[in-house]
């Protein structure tokens, strides 16, 4: 039985009825690790010995009979969010040799549902990328084609469920980094509402805009992994404590008289036309289920990306000041703590991380503030009324959630700003604070690449996006179609 | 942080494409628009301002590049 190929949802019945033990998943994922992972390199750090001791401790507790969530599912995380023991390099060579000294919240949560903790997933260093390739640790190739990117930022997480390396995964959404390499790896993949997910123990990128999501291989395990980790926290000033309502019960019912908002400034001339017919057809069949269209207007998207690029940048450099050398991580000796501090953070952080720092200090500084930062505040402002207004006459939105499908390796690594447009359809809806969930609705032909279809919906309204999502799953069969044998 | 001249030479003309790039949002009038810090409601999160258990001092220092007697040992500051 290949129990590597099964969804939360389908291992966890396997497992309540005694069909199978958390240490046979858990020794299933491992080998399949083994067979794949030197191909797809997904993950920096296997937890191999820990892991099938976590799952024999769940195997004797019977909490998989108690019904606990996760009990015996196997799980890889990010390797931006901190799991005490285990090391947390979020990529960069600043952080080679760092151990977690404490859980994130969501790890907490993940251990209190019973999840089995399975490794550390690569991603562009400190999330500042869309294809995976700022990793320090090298390339993660996505498993639909070994010469094209996984995405990213969360490109190792999205890779390692494709490829059937873990039963699902967390992710870290900046800007798309959760629901854009779903979308190119053929994942499921959902950012939730800002303040939905408390970031406590995630290394931060830009603090306005991060948020921590599910990817999986279907929207159910979606909806079972964001009820494990929603809810209020107070070591995160910025969790809100609205009451977190039953996701996988929201999954039933129908969607029709569901409002569809169409918006006119994400179809236009020029997209990819593989990726628009996929698309077309999405919303065909969305409508076959009794959704109405709406067609919505978005009148600033076209500034999303310049907003987001000095914002995030402009945060990020601020964040990124405590990587000094002084406190852990990386040092290079100096004269004085000045040339310290400076030789350190020149050998340890990578090009990508060096000019998003430079740009956002630039943005930030005496003279530069009011031109940049405070006018792309100002910017943000319109775009969140952008989506207050269209959400007056729609109850989601869909989109393509990427331009085109899995772009190969080196297509646009010299060229920064044709790398930030890859993210033109995920990036505003981080900037108004919003949920969105990327599900694969259908491939391009040769190669044959997955397409993701993107529902946004209102802040904490992750119910019906989820609701929509599954619906459309259900009629589909493109989430059952697998990369590797 | 310190860049060699190469990454210097690169960097500059990439941040240049970069910040002409942005410079599309001097197309919208923005004098009347307040700005957005962040997209919650929350306003001031405040909590009881008081001593609580954290991380032992001897955990957070094992990540230390260099540290004696529970501090971080750094080069000399003051002559």
């Amino acid at each position: 039985m290949s129990l590597h190929t099964l969804t939360i949802h389908e291992l966890r019945r396997k497992l309540r009825l005694g069909e199978v033990s958390a240490r046979e998943a858990t020794q299933a994922l491992l080998d399949r690790i083994q067979a794949v992972d030197g191909n797809i390199q997904a993950y920096l750090w296997l937890n191999r010995e820990d892991a099938l001791s976590q799952a024999a401790a769940i195997d004797r507790s019977g909490d998989a009979k108690k019904g606990k969530p996760l009990a015996g599912v196997p799980i890889a995380i990010k390797d931006v969010i901190n799991v005490e023991g285990q090391p947390c390099t979020c990529a960069s060579k600043i952080l080679a040799g760092y151990t977690s000294v404490y859980d994130a919240f969501v790890t907490q949560r993940l251990r209190e549902a019973g999840a089995v903790l399975l490794g550390r997933t690569n991603m562009d260093e400190f999330a500042m990328g869309s294809s995976t390739e700022n990793s320090s640790w090298g390339r993660t190739k996505n498993p639909w084609d070994f010469g094209r990117i996984p995405g990213g930022s969360s490109g190792g997480s999205a890779a390692a469920v494709a490829a059937d390396e873990a039963i699902a995964a967390l992710g870290s959404d900046t800007g798309g980094s959760i629901r854009q390499p779903a979308a190119v790896c053929g994942c499921v993949g959902l950012k939730p509402t800002y303040g939905r997910v408390s970031r406590y123990g995630l290394v931060a990128f830009a603090s306005s805009l991060d948020q921590i999501g599910p990817i999986t291989k279907d929207v159910t395990d979606a909806a079972i992994l964001l009820q494990v980790l929603a809810g209020h926290d107070a070591s995160d000033s910025t969790s809100v404590a609205q009451p977190v309502p039953d996701y996988p019960a929201a999954l039933g019912g129908e969607i029709k008289g569901l409002r569809i908002g169409l918006p006119k400034e994400y179809f236009i001339e020029g997209m990819d036309p593989e990726v628009e017919a996929a698309v077309r057809g999405a919303i065909q069949t969305l409508q076959g289920l009794g959704a109405e269209i709406v067609e919505i207007s978005l009148p600033h998207t076209d500034y999303a990306v310049a907003v987001y690029y000095l914002i995030a940048t402009a945060e990020a450099s601020a964040n990124l000041a405590r990587f000094d050398g002084v406190r852990y991580g990386l040092r290079v000796a100096g004269r004085d703590p000045i040339e310290m501090y400076g030789k350190t953070r020149g050998a340890g952080f990578g090009p990508e991380v060096k000019r998003r720092i430079i740009l956002g200090t630039y943005a930030l500084s005496a003279g530069y503030y009011d031109a940049y930062y405070l006018r792309a505040q100002k910017v943000r402002t319109l775009i969140r009324r952008d989506f207050e207004r269209a959400f007056e006459t729609c109850d989601v939105i869909v989109t393509p959630t990427t331009p085109t499908a899995a772009f190969r390796f080196g297509e646009k690594t010299e060229d920064p700003l044709q790398m930030y447009l890859s993210d033109i359809f995920t990036i505003s809806v981080n900037l108004a604070g919003n949920c969105g969930v990327s599900v694969p609705c259908g491939f391009t032909r040769n190669p044959k690449l997955p397409i993701g279809l993107q529902i946004l919906g209102k802040p904490f309204d992750e119910e019906t996006v989820l609701r929509a999502a599954n619906t459309y799953e259900q009629a589909t069969e493109w989430h059952k179609q697998r990369p590797l044998g | 942080m310190e860049l060699g001249a190469d990454e210097m030479a690169k960097m500059s003309a990439q941040l240049k494409d970069i910040l002409s790039y942005v410079a599309k949002l001097n197309e919208l009038d923005v004098s009347n628009v307040e700005p957005t810090a962040h997209a919650t409601p929350l306003v001031n999160v405040l909590r009881k301002d008081e001593v609580r258990p954290s991380i032992e001092t001897e955990r957070i220092l094992k990540n230390a590049p260099d540290s004696a007697r529970d501090l971080f040992i750094v080069p000399k500051i003051i002559e």
